[in-house]
């Protein structure tokens, strides 16, 4: 590999950027960036690298924000146990949800898991005595060794650990043998299944594992924000991470990080002068939607390497564009 | 538990459940023809129900008018959606569709809460269905039983028309076999923007037939589509007569489940999508290639 030094020079741009960062903005806005990144990974690890879109991540997301949010008030657990407990609960969860949701492909596999989710909403909004329904857990404490930690700064460097073993994690499961089946099962499950991979097995875990990453950046989400609330597992939380994978550019990985970023610096930025979220949220949809399919990270990605052959297959930035049919209104179904 | 006390609440779920068929109808044709999973169709929903709220506020035109007036209206927005941003994906994944439609929700959701609120405004039902009707074992709201049977028809003739006339040919040939069915000269792209037109006019008469029995407020489509997808889950997508029977069928589980479990009845359409999902993956009426 030729480009070596370069990848190191930019993995060690994106580290020094990842240490600055609460300095450069305030310090709750950084751990959001870096949280809900991992989160947008989570989704695209998916997405991007198996095909399937699930519309209903803020499950994991959320039931581990509160599954860590009651250890850490309930039981006193420090932030580190509490955040890998929540994962793994998510984990957990991801098990029957994601058994069944795989039997299911394509626009399907996104409405059963939107399904799923809403499921899981409708649990925790009755379950009043655990998660305090409307109302939420309220004064989630976040410790270490007993003592709390009250600066955001501080629990930005505490949390930072715990996050970029989520990014590096991702990045193995990618760059293993597992995750080249997956990219395969993605391109043709059929032939991938004709080589003899249980390909139903490698979906589940994909899903396990990235119900894992959702769930490690949800828990310390309620972590550091100090109180667990409904809007964690509503529907339009599932939709964010999909717009900040999409607008990061799918299958690109890290793009997800540069994705939620943009998102939520856009946000920030706009909430001083207008309330209509909404509007701009389903706008920014449309518009990377309609005419932006790759990406940020997906069009710097086409930029740099455009002069040199496209052998990284899960770089081009469209998992969903390679599937395109030809253009007409109806594509025949394949009998 | 006593039969006469179960009555009325498997009418209310029956009630809700022709709702969830209305929507999944829509669904299941716009599907049908432009492989479009339509998120945006709870909003227009929504659309329809505030469409009667704001033909009253604004023109003092009654229940009546509002129930052709306002789902015309919602579905002339949909086609200009169809024609300006919709149709531009069609070469795309049916994901991208999906994505834009969720866009649409969120943009369509705000602008109405911006306008008036995110608090439910009353609506009034006809005072000609006020009162209750003796059915016997329990008494029963007259609007109630109307919108029900206004519903059931309504899914009836769509019914027929798709699977009795000429008109209903063409559009499962397009959907059977975009490619076979215009080689033998039939030009589907000219059905394309009126078939979404209709699927989305279906949505905006739910919403018009439930604003007087909910109040009308911003995210009621919202809530509602994501059972509506489970609904499709359960039906099979594409299948006129799943989105009629699931619809139905919900809706009366849903209604049983509110009258034994209260907490649960909620989560009880997703355990019976799970059970459907575990059984037959393709839906009761789904075709297993369609899934």
């Amino acid at each position: 590999m030729k480009d070596r030094p370069l990848r190191l020079a930019g993995y060690g741009i994106g580290l020094i950027l990842v240490l600055a960062l609460p300095r450069l903005i305030y310090p709750v806005l950084a751990l959001d960036i870096l949280l809900w990144g991992l989160f947008a990974i989570s989704v695209d690890l998916l997405l991007g690298f198996v095909g399937l879109l699930s519309f209903g991540h803020a499950m994991f997301w959320g039931f581990s924000g509160y599954t860590a949010g009651y250890l850490a008030k309930s039981a006193a657990f420090d932030y580190p146990l509490a955040g890998l407990i929540g994962a793994c609960a998510a984990a957990l969860l991801a098990l029957p949800t994601g058994y069944l949701a795989i039997r299911s492909k394509g626009i399907y596999f996104a409405m059963v898991t939107l399904a799923f989710a809403q499921m899981v909403f409708y649990v925790v909004n009755e379950a009043r005595p655990i998660t305090g329904g409307e109302n939420g857990l309220q004064g989630v404490p976040r410790t270490l060794l007993g003592s709390a930690i009250h600066d955001a700064m501080a629990f930005y460097y505490a949390a930072l650990p715990l996050v970029l073993f989520g990014y590096w994690l991702a990045y193995r499961i990618v760059h293993s043998p597992f995750g080249h089946v997956l990219v395969a099962i993605r391109d043709n499950e059929a032939r991938a299944q004709a080589l003899g991979y249980p390909t139903g097995r490698y979906k589940l875990l994909a899903f396990v594992l990235s119900a894992f990453l959702a769930g490690l950046a949800g828990g310390l989400y309620a972590l550091g924000h100090g109180f667990a609330a409904l809007e964690l597992v509503h529907w339009s939380t599932s939709g964010t991470a999909v717009v900040m994978t999409i607008l990061g550019g799918i299958g690109t990985l890290w793009g997800s990080i540069l994705g939620a970023a943009v998102f939520l610096l856009l946000r920030d930025w706009l909430s001083t002068f207008t309330d209509a979220w909404g509007v701009v949220t389903g706008a920014i949809f449309a518009v990377i939607v309609l005419s932006f399919r790759q990406g940020i990270w997906g069009t710097l990605l086409a930029r740099v390497q455009s002069p040199k052959s496209k052998v990284q297959s899960h770089a081009s930035g469209g998992a969903l564009e390679s599937r395109a049919a030809p253009a007409e209104p109806a594509p025949a179904r394949e009998s | 538990m006593d039969p006469v006390t179960l009555l009325p609440q498997i009418f209310n779920g029956l009630v809700q459940g022709t709702f969830y068929a209305l929507l999944s109808l829509g669904l299941a044709i716009i599907f049908g023809v432009l492989r479009v999973v339509n998120f945006a169709h709870g909003a227009f929903f929504m659309l329809g129900a505030f469409g009667a709220y704001i033909l009253f506020q604004n023109a003092g035109l009654p229940f009546w008018p509002a129930l052709i007036l306002a789902p015309l209206g919602v579905a002339l927005l949909g086609m200009l959606l169809e024609r300006v941003v919709i149709r531009r994906l069609y070469q795309f994944d049916p994901l991208y569709n999906f994505l834009l439609t969720f866009g649409i929700t969120l943009i369509l959701q705000d602008a109405v809460r911006l306008r008036y609120g995110m608090q439910g405004q009353p609506y009034a039902p006809p005072r000609e269905l006020a009162g209750a009707t003796n059915l016997g074992l329990f008494f029963y709201p007259n609007y109630r039983l109307f919108a029900m049977l206004l519903a059931i028809g309504v899914c009836v003739a769509v019914w027929y028309v798709i699977e009795r006339t000429r008109l209903g040919m063409i559009v499962r040939a397009a959907t059977e076999k975009p490619d076979l069915t215009r080689a033998l000269g039939v030009d589907i792209d000219r059905w394309v923007t009126p078939v979404f037109g209709f699927g989305v006019a279906l949505a905006a008469l739910g919403g018009v037939l439930a604003a007087p029995m909910q109040s009308v407020y911003p995210l009621m489509g919202a809530e509602l589509i994501i059972t509506v997808f489970a609904v499709v889950v359960i039906g099979g997508l594409g299948s006129i007569v799943g989105a009629i029977v699931a619809g139905l069928l919900v809706g009366v589980v849903f209604g049983i489940g509110l009258a034994i479990v209260p907490p649960l009845a909620n989560t009880l359409v997703f355990v019976l999508m799970a059970v459907v999902l575990l059984v037959r993956p393709a839906g009761l009426f789904g075709s297993a290639e369609a899934a």
